[in-house]
């Protein structure tokens, strides 16, 4: 029913879409993974921070952007009337956006971090990712569930 | 929210979980290769069970969620082409998961044969993500 209502040319941003946004939360898990274990374990904490650190610069960044030109992508083939309003697209901007600042907080953070060796910084931007993990759950079921 | 809003949130929550773990023990085996790993044994291990574990809920609630779905929907018939494809394709990646799980507590010695069947779960899951979005025959 699902596919018969969307246009083929809406797969491939779609699947993008999706993609990257899996990507994004499995990079996420792995920044707060890195976090929880760095709390417990203050010999390694500064190798766990740096696992965090770089997972931000190198997974959470490049997926968010995938996620984003993948969700711009699939809503310019879409098609929508320019009067066109839904409160799930809304939800989705307003996470991804505001995700967008809270991602260049961290990776800001995340640079100043790896270059002075900083734990405190790892946990930061632990504490932003679990923040964002939140956010993309509500977003989540926002394209899912599709309130009005 | 009516009942099929609550299962495809639901399957699809359960694929996120899965994909994103799998994402995550990517990051693990990227993070403890070469002659100074960033993660010490012991951190990496917890890390890679509970990575594990979450990767099997995660595929083990988009299943069951799935199916339901598939029985909800007058659209879909569990015995469509895409829909069987998909099943078989969750059942090697969950082998080749579970393959992976063993082989690296197994030690060092087992992480080469590890990132092989990890490699299989990923491609296998990474089908299913196409047959979900593209359904082809549906």
């Amino acid at each position: 029913m699902l596919a018969a209502i969307r246009p083929d040319s809406v797969n491939l941003p779609l699947f993008l879409h999706v993609l990257g946004a899996m990507l994004l939360v499995g990079s996420l898990l792995a920044v707060g993974f890195a976090t929880m274990l760095g709390r417990g374990s203050t010999d390694n904490a500064p190798g766990l921070a740096r696992f965090g650190l770089k997972t931000l610069l190198l997974g959470v960044l490049p997926s968010y952007i995938l996620m984003r030109v993948g969700a711009q992508w699939t809503e310019s083939e879409q098609n929508y009337p320019d009067d066109f309003e839904a409160t799930w697209i809304d939800i989705g901007y307003i996470t991804a956006d505001v995700g967008a600042l809270l991602v260049l907080i961290s990776a800001v953070l995340a640079g100043v971090g790896l270059r002075r060796g900083s734990v405190r910084m790892g946990r930061i931007v632990g504490v932003i990712s679990f923040i964002l993990l939140a956010a993309y759950l509500v977003a989540v079921w926002a394209m899912t569930a599709k309130p009005t | 929210m009516d009942l099929y809003d609550w299962l495809l949130f639901l399957h699809v929550l359960g694929a996120f979980f899965a994909v994103g773990a799998l994402t995550a023990l990517w990051a693990l085996i990227l993070g403890t290769r070469g002659a100074a790993p960033l993660l010490d044994p012991r951190s990496a291990m917890v890390y890679g069970r509970t990575g594990g574990i979450l990767v099997g809920v995660g595929m083990m609630v988009a299943l069951i969620f799935g199916i339901w779905l598939a029985i909800d929907l007058d659209a879909y018939q569990l015995w469509d082409a895409w829909i069987l494809a998909s099943l078989v394709l969750w059942a090697i990646g969950g082998w080749a998961g579970g393959q992976a799980g063993k082989s690296f507590e197994s030690g060092p010695e087992g992480r080469g044969a590890g990132i092989r069947y990890q490699t299989i779960n990923s491609v296998a899951v990474l089908v299913i993500l196409v047959l979900m979005i593209w359904k082809p025959g549906a």
